[in-house]
């Protein structure tokens, strides 16, 4: 939107104002994300910028909070850095084992969701769908009902039913943490069925394919992108995800947030910036990923 | 295919289409409802069903049951015979809680007249009370009365601030006891007040976008999804670093000379609004940017054009057209921020609590269940309003993500 040539004074004055008003905002947005990650590089433990790192003296910057989020747990954090340091490390290491936890459970939920969460959007965008609205409005709710209650519901829930006692580790969390994904699968993959074209599968089957070669060879290629962001999403939801985990999880199956939960309230220290900073890294590549696949589903449907 | 009518054959062929797609679609029903509605209505249930007094004391029970008035011996005697076998059962302590959540200070006077209770003589109608004044108190018989029947309305009274006094009759609680309305209140007010200040920073930044060409706006929506993408731990940690007395922000002010005392910015309020704008601000962006985007400039134009100012094909022309953009964004902010818990939780110190901080003070540290379920269904319901509203206004439908 130019300013046009006919614009009054007062008009040019508010046309500049209101970019410089829109880049505040966007500061607002972004730079207490971006803060983080030069003070994770601190030398000092404190939480602001130090002399020597405004006056860019490398002796204010050191990697000695990532060297801690290794060796904090270890058995021997001081021995010499051979193979036998890094498996204790790999093995010991607090902030490694939450990691391999925050791994596992969203894998396994971001499976579960995105597998029946497919499913039921394929069923929900079909025009014939009985009840849709209703069913949808429920398929949407973990999104919506403040967490707190759904984790008070599931506390009691599991311990009626003696979760724990199952011998399935990480069970819990993993179907908590699916069924709070799973919002995030259907709207994303509905999203990339509106306008789908159902002369495509009635053009394949009439050519001789059967339901699964359909599905395969049509339905497929066309929702995957949603899919995969879908997934990407329930995801990041798991990766994020800390009061079902305080309320639920056991002591050996505590994740990352819950981690830096315990760092914030307890003892915080810039070990804590340093696992912020790894995060906005991983969520910007999973940011670009959305991203480039949110451009390819729109050209594959000639949006 | 003769002699089938067709309205037949087609009513038939329907209702397999339909079958088919409930088919695709129950899998995920079954699981939400077992991982999800189930527990839910099972907490639900917490919230009005309580029998950690009637299961225990059986004979009080009994005798609530088919009297009701003042207590006379047969109810002291009921009574101790209910003592004595919570002392042998090792349930007092249980029962006393359950009458504690209602009546203060009576835990002890559970535990303790539970371990006197064998060497109690009759008539125990003075004996007991000999013992402590307290179990002659007519609010006590009231509370126990109540907790005699398993089902109870009692902890949504409570939620409320209100309680029954001697005689049964409903009434408010004393002011300085009074904290759940104030909260509820507060968690509103605080709700509100985040909703507009979001749009307040919403607004202008969606109009830029919608504007601009698609190339730039599109790098610039980077700066509106990647806060949504970034964990909520470390947002709220980068908030700590910016706010804290010691933090860049009041450094900076210090530094540069704008004030002398460092501005207490975190562990209040004001962190907890901060915080929580900064994190529900995506939320408002995108679906004011979504109606927004599609709106074609001609008609400001024209209005322009037809000698409208500025501020006016603003108001009249413009305006209008994103109300929906504005109702969706208002209240997808809203519902989020009613049942915001971690934020407050961290930087909210003393003051910046909200509701659903309290539930999990009840599940964590009170203990008292019940009532951690029943504030937790007052806060369900008005969120389920809201999403009703949404629904019906907006359409979950419609609703985006980036």
């Amino acid at each position: 939107m130019a300013l046009p040539i006919y614009a009054s004074p007062l008009e040019r004055i508010w046309y500049y104002a209101y970019r410089v008003i829109c880049a505040l905002i966007f500061l607002f947005l972004i730079a207490p994300i971006l803060i983080v990650i030069p003070l994770s590089f601190n030398a000092e433990p404190y939480f602001t910028f130090t002399q020597k790192m405004l006056s860019l003296d490398p002796t204010g910057y050191s990697l000695r909070w990532y060297d801690t989020l290794l060796t904090f747990g270890m058995q021997a954090p001081d021995a010499p850095r051979d193979s036998s340091w890094w498996r204790d490390a790999w093995t010991n290491a607090r902030w490694v084992g939450v990691a391999k936890n925050s791994v596992i459970v969203g894998v396994f939920s971001t499976i579960i969701a995105t597998v029946l969460g497919t499913l039921a959007a394929l069923g929900l965008s079909r025009p014939e769908m009985p009840f849709r609205r209703t069913i949808m409005a429920v398929l949407i709710s973990p999104m919506i009902v403040p967490i707190i209650i759904t984790a008070t519901g599931l506390f009691f829930f599991y311990s009626s039913i003696q979760i724990r006692e199952w011998g399935v580790p990480y069970l819990g969390v993993v179907l908590a943490h699916a069924t709070l994904g799973i919002p995030f699968v259907i709207i994303t993959v509905t999203a990339t069925l509106v306008g789908f074209d159902h002369s495509l599968t009635r053009a394949a089957a009439s050519l001789g394919a059967n339901p699964r070669t359909v599905f395969r060879k049509v339905i497929l290629p066309l929702i995957l992108p949603g899919m995969i962001s879908g997934a990407l999403f329930a995801f990041v939801t798991s990766f994020d995800e800390v009061v079902v985990v305080m309320f639920i999880a056991g002591p050996e199956e505590q994740t990352i947030p819950r981690q830096m939960w315990n760092g914030i309230r307890e003892s915080i220290s810039p070990a804590i910036l340093a696992v912020a900073t790894i995060l906005v890294v991983i969520s910007v590549l999973l940011l670009a990923a959305v991203e480039l696949l949110r451009r390819r589903s729109e050209r594959l449907r000639g949006l | 295919m003769e002699g089938r009518p067709l309205k037949q054959a087609l009513a038939r062929a329907q209702s397999r289409a339909k079958r088919r797609a409930l088919l695709l679609v129950v899998p995920l029903l079954l699981f939400i409802v077992v991982t999800f509605v189930a527990p839910i209505g099972q907490m639900l249930l917490r919230s009005v069903h309580n029998d950690a007094f009637a299961r225990n004391m059986p004979n009080v029970g009994a005798w609530f049951a088919e009297n009701d008035g003042a207590p006379d011996e047969a109810a002291y005697s009921a009574l101790v015979a209910d003592l004595r076998l919570a002392r042998e059962n090792r349930t007092a302590g249980e029962v006393g809680t359950r009458i504690n959540y209602e009546l203060g200070g009576t835990r002890s006077l559970f535990t303790s007249g539970a371990r006197g209770a064998d060497d109690l003589e009759p008539p125990f109608a003075t004996s007991l009370v000999e013992d402590d004044a307290k179990w002659a108190d007519p609010q006590l018989w009231q509370v126990m009365r109540t907790a005699s029947h398993a089902y109870t309305a009692s902890f949504y009274l409570a939620a409320l601030d209100l309680t029954r006094d001697g005689d049964g009759n409903i009434v408010r609680v004393p002011e300085g006891r009074a904290v759940y309305l104030s909260l509820f209140a507060k968690t509103f007010a605080l709700s509100a007040l985040i909703t507009a200040i979001c749009l307040l920073l919403g607004y202008p930044v969606a109009h830029l976008l919608a504007t601009l060409p698609l190339a730039k706006s599109n790098l610039l929506m980077i700066l509106v999804l990647l806060p949504f993408w970034t964990s909520l731990l470390v947002r709220t940690t980068s908030w700590m670093v910016l706010l804290q007395e010691q933090g860049v922000i009041n450094n900076t002010l210090v530094a540069t000379g704008i004030t002398d005392t460092r501005l207490p910015m975190i562990y209040n309020q004001t962190g907890t609004v901060i915080a929580m704008v900064h994190i529900l601000l995506p939320f408002m962006i995108l679906p004011l940017y979504s109606v927004m985007r599609p709106i074609r400039p001609h008609y400001v134009r024209a209005a322009r054009s037809l000698g409208a100012t500025s501020w006016t094909a603003f108001r009249r022309v413009y305006l209008p057209q994103t109300v929906p953009g504005i109702g969706a964004g208002a209240l997808l902010v809203f519902i989020l921020a009613v049942g915001y818990y971690i934020t407050p939780a961290l930087v909210g110190g003393a003051s910046g609590q909200l509701i659903s901080n309290l539930i999990a003070y009840h599940m964590q540290d009170s203990l008292n269940w019940s009532m951690a379920a029943a504030l937790a269904a007052i806060l369900l319901a008005a969120v389920l309003l809201l999403y009703w509203l949404y629904d019906r206004l907006i359409g979950i439908d419609n609703m985006k993500l980036g």
